[in-house]
């Protein structure tokens, strides 16, 4: 009996199941801790004390179980349909929002040998899942009948179509001077230590990937999407309850993506940072987990310093950053990559002629 | 066996999404199904073991092309009765292209023998083969020049396009960004200094 249920865990196909789900809840829980985060950090910065009832009575660290309160809260809430809203649509659109956001996962690389999905167009398939969850966002404001919801989509859509553009440029040089469309590839190919990053010889794509990525979650300071002083909520004003948690959680798990996203490409991704400082020996130098959870850690908390410290960017600055400074900046940098290739400079040394 | 069910399911799933595009009175729907369709053909490409092109499909026609479409059929205004007049009296012509492409398809069909049992399904490709990198091999060595005559060409359609949607109204108020941005505090407030004055 125990020899049988062994067998089955071990196939290929229940093993990946089980890493599926792993991975999926561990970002489910990454997101409530993110949430609680954020609010403990902004209070902070704003010198008030966050959340920090739920959960005291367990003792020592009050506030930590505030996000599963608030799911709760929104759990045994009514989900309110507008009326003549397209009811299908309107149901739809949280899910369509979610799953690419979990989906991408698959290949993003989580240590040196867990990756659920080992694939060679990773790049790809992480810019094609990416691009889809636009869809989430037109479908909900077009669905809900909504004045403010639909401006909030159609904002939003042009948005993330402009800054999709300038985040593909960006991956771009990562590309060439990685040699590779594996994620995998991607960050063994700066092995090294922190200055084979590509996050210095790719500074300027760097820079811009972080700026995109903050767009294309339409986070602060380019939330006009949800622009509550103009539209109220934006696309999901008229979700209420369990659908609104859903658009939530995307948009944290977004944020969670592009953190994980922004360390492989620029920093290393499972790399030690001390890789070539301390002795090879040393579990700090080892690449690891451990490294990738704390760069995604650095890199939310980036985000929630962006938001408690910049105001909202006028809709049409959005516009002409996105198109008129961080896409001819990534085909400038593209060039003198090509240039630093060809005379192999840096890291493309090692690129076969 | 589970190919088979998969493909056929995808199968099922872009003929009733391509049907979706052609019948739906609903503009915005026959959109969506149309990005249905895009997809579950995409899954079907992975099934024969196309990824690239597969995730390249999704990548621009579903991630750019569709969302582009999208939006303006969401904004435009169209007046579908006065499309839907027209119906019956084109019904003819659109007979008359439907039979030519069954015909064309079964000649193909019929010229090459492909029936079910004549062609081979692939053999699979070692886990390692990546058809990504066998692409870039053979489209930046063998097909340079049509590679590149096909760049050039997309990008004259590129210009095209913005040149002719691009007109010069008289009247117009631009704002003049680089003058918002060099302007300084000094050309906005004079601070004036007021002798302080006695009460009357």
């Amino acid at each position: 009996m125990l020899q049988q249920v062994l067998a089955i865990l071990a196939l290929p196909i229940v093993q990946t199941t089980i890493w599926i789900l792993v991975v999926t809840v561990g970002v489910i829980l990454s997101v409530a801790f993110a949430v609680l985060f954020e609010r403990k950090i902004i209070g902070w910065m704003q010198l008030r004390k966050g959340p920090n009832r739920v959960g005291s009575i367990f003792g020592i660290w009050p506030g930590v179980f505030q996000a599963f309160a608030d799911v709760l809260k929104l759990l045994i809430k009514e989900v309110v349909v507008p009326t003549r809203a397209n009811k299908f649509l309107f149901g739809l659109a949280p899910i369509i929002a979610l799953v690419p956001a979990l989906a991408t996962w698959a290949v993003v690389p989580l240590s040196p040998d867990l990756v659920i999905a080992d694939i060679d167009a990773g790049l790809l398939y992480v810019l094609a899942l990416t691009s889809m969850g636009v869809y989430g966002v037109i479908i909900a404001g077009w669905a809900a009948n909504s004045k403010y919801a639909f401006l909030g989509a159609m904002r939003s859509a042009a948005q993330i179509v402009a800054y999709e553009i300038a985040m593909g440029f960006a991956l771009v040089g990562v590309v060439m001077a990685a040699g590779s469309l594996n994620l995998g590839d991607i960050v063994r190919q700066q092995a090294g230590g922190p200055l084979s990053w590509n996050v210095i010889w790719l500074f300027p794509l760097a820079v811009v990937y972080i700026i995109s990525g903050v767009a294309e979650t339409n986070r602060a300071p380019f939330d006009v999407a949800e622009g509550e002083s103009e539209i109220v909520a934006g696309f999901h004003v008229e979700y209420s309850g369990i659908a609104f948690a859903l658009f939530f959680l995307a948009e944290y798990a977004n944020m969670l993506l592009i953190s994980a996203l922004t360390a492989v490409f620029f920093f290393g991704g499972w790399l030690s940072p001390f890789d070539g400082y301390l002795p090879q020996g040393s579990w700090l130098a080892q690449p690891s987990f451990l490294w990738l959870g704390v760069k995604i850690s650095a890199f939310m908390f980036f985000y929630y310093w962006l938001r408690a410290t910049f105001p909202r960017y006028r809709y049409d600055q959005i516009m002409r950053l996105g198109w008129k400074v961080l896409i001819p900046v990534t085909l400038v940098w593209i060039a003198v990559e090509g240039v630093m290739a060809y005379c192999k400079v840096g890291p493309w040394k090692v690129l076969a002629p | 066996m589970f190919v088979m069910i998969l493909f056929y399911a995808f199968s099922s799933v872009l003929i009733a999404a391509a049907l979706g595009v052609i019948t739906t009175r609903n503009p915005v729907h026959s959109a969506l199904c149309l990005v249905l369709a895009f997809f579950t053909s995409a899954g079907i490409w992975l099934l024969i073991e196309a990824e690239f092109l597969a995730i390249v499909l999704v990548l621009v026609y579903v991630g750019a092309v569709m969302v582009l479409f999208l939006f303006v059929v969401m904004m435009l205004d169209v007046s579908f009765e006065e499309l839907r007049r027209g119906f019956t009296r084109y019904a003819w012509l659109g007979w008359l292209t439907a039979c030519v492409v069954i015909l064309e398809l079964v000649g193909v069909i019929a010229a090459r023998r492909l029936g079910v049992d004549a062609t081979q399904a692939p053999t699979p490709l070692p886990a390692d083969y990546g058809n990504t990198h066998e692409l870039g091999t053979v489209i930046y060595t063998k097909y340079v020049y049509a590679f590149e005559l096909a760049a050039v060409l997309l990008l004259v359609a590129i210009v095209a396009a913005i040149a002719l949607t691009m007109r010069k109204r008289p009247g117009l108020k631009v704002q003049d960004v680089a003058g918002q941005v060099a302007v300084r505090a000094g050309d906005r407030i004079r601070l004036v200094k007021v002798d302080a004055e006695k009460r009357p």
